[in-house]
């Protein structure tokens, strides 16, 4: 029996990690911030700012990259009739881990995908946030072996699948309506930064197009920076982990010849040098991830496929992110913020009381 | 006389965990396996390929898909 699906073979995964290196080194070229062609933590909390779920000023503005990847995936589904609405594997557990994943996403200020964009870009403190990435993604594992699981979806109504593409839809319905108006950080409903990484941003129809076409590509290939990892320590298979390994060196490379490479420490673009905490940041990240069993790339690119469990987890994370600002839990250049710690903490502690409590067995 | 494993509605990794740990019981030479993603169905078979399991079958019916494991 062959794969009917190229991207599923090793080729089309490694494929699948060069075009998302490429483009995301190109999309910081054409006007994302440093190191951040690529983030799907910040760029969900820069669009929690635009709703103003948040009010930090300087990271405000609807990324059309997320709306790309969840529309992308959406239209591969349905192109390829892999459309599948379902739901039901305890959504309010996974909003929890949404919430907490964001938490340590920003207190390191990045995601997976942040992470391995940082290290390609030369920012040595990414390697402390990678470390906690795999540590908490092999606790993770320890508790999916222990029996940890969620429990089964179920089928449902194709619409209810819809929700978060129709929510995406939503925002660039309102980005569209209500455009930056020159100086002023409000237009309409949407908040804008008029200084800072929400400021920082390639063109619409640039950003709205890599992410589609990442969106496409990642829901044929199942790309996923968590699963890399995961799949590596459960099974040392190694299917996964060659795509993200191919992101990272496509972007190194693309850095390299772009001019964008700069080796070293202290004063990275949107990274701070407490590695303590970007590595702990990164391991409660990385474990919630892990028992919600998807990066957060990989969650909008399920929701786009109709599940809508992964659905809540993305909208988890943006109220997460709404929580981290407005409670001072988001580090910044200058360090942590000041109740970083103690929210890692909780988290963690949240993290393994879900892990050790939630194992029934599938019936 | 096969084994059986339903795995629907069970995301990464679980399938996979699952039918793994079917395969080291040796209850059988012949496992069954019930997903219902096209991406388990691929993670299933991968994981089965790489202990040196063939896919004998795999059938689709109503969105979910069955696949046959064997090993000699």
């Amino acid at each position: 029996m062959r794969f009917k699906n190229i991207f599923a073979t090793r080729g089309g995964i490694i494929g699948v990690g060069l075009f998302i290196g490429i483009f995301a080194a190109l999309l910081q070229k054409w006007g994302n911030p440093g190191n951040m062609g690529i983030c799907v933590a910040c760029f969900e909390r820069d669009i929690a700012g635009a709703l103003g779920l948040h009010r930090a000023g300087v990271v405000q503005y609807i990324r059309p990259e997320i709306i790309g990847f969840v529309m992308g995936s959406l239209m591969a589904a349905y192109l390829f009739k892999e459309y599948r609405p379902r739901l039901g594997s305890a959504p309010i557990v996974r909003f929890v881990l949404g919430a907490f994943a964001m938490i340590g996403a920003l207190v390191f200020l990045g995601c997976p995908w942040r992470a391995a964009l940082r290290l390609a870009g030369g920012d040595g403190n990414a390697i402390f946030g990678l470390l906690g990435l795999i540590i908490g993604i092999w606790i993770g594992t320890l508790f999916l072996k222990k029996g940890y699981n969620l429990g089964r979806t179920q089928t449902t109504h194709a619409a209810a699948g819809w929700m978060l593409p129709l929510i995406m839809l939503g925002f660039l319905i309102l980005l569209i309506a209500f455009p930056q108006i020159e100086g002023q950080n409000k237009s309409g409903v949407l908040f804008y930064s008029l200084k800072g990484p929400g400021a920082i941003h390639a063109p619409l129809l640039i950003s709205l197009g890599i992410g589609l076409a990442i969106g496409f590509l990642a829901q044929r290939s199942r790309f996923c920076t968590m699963g890399a990892l995961r799949d590596f320590i459960l099974f040392r298979q190694t299917h996964l982990l060659s795509g993200f390994a191919a992101l990272i060196v496509a972007a190194f490379i693309t850095n390299l010849i772009v001019g964008q490479f700069h080796l070293g420490f202290k004063g990275q673009p949107v990274a701070h040098t407490m590695q303590i905490w970007n590595f702990a940041g990164m391991a409660l990240s990385g474990l919630a991830f892990a028992l919600a069993g998807g990066c957060p790339g990989r969650q909008l690119f399920l929701s786009g496929e109709g599940d809508g469990d992964a659905a809540v987890f993305v909208l988890g994370m943006i109220v997460g992110a709404g929580f981290a600002h407005n409670f001072g839990l988001a580090s910044s250049p200058k360090g942590v913020g000041p109740y970083g710690i103690p929210a890692v903490i909780i988290g963690l502690i949240v993290c393994l009381f879900i892990g050790f409590t939630m194992r029934k067995r599938i019936a | 006389m096969s084994t059986k494993v339903d795995a629907r509605g069970l995301s990464c990794p679980q399938p996979v965990l699952m039918a793994l740990n079917e395969m080291k019981t040796e209850n059988s030479n012949e496992i069954e396996i019930l997903v219902d993603t096209e991406t388990s169905k691929e993670n299933v078979s991968r994981a089965a390929t790489s202990q040196e399991w063939k896919v004998t079958d795999v059938s689709e019916e109503s969105g979910e898909y069955k696949i046959t494991i064997r090993k000699d």
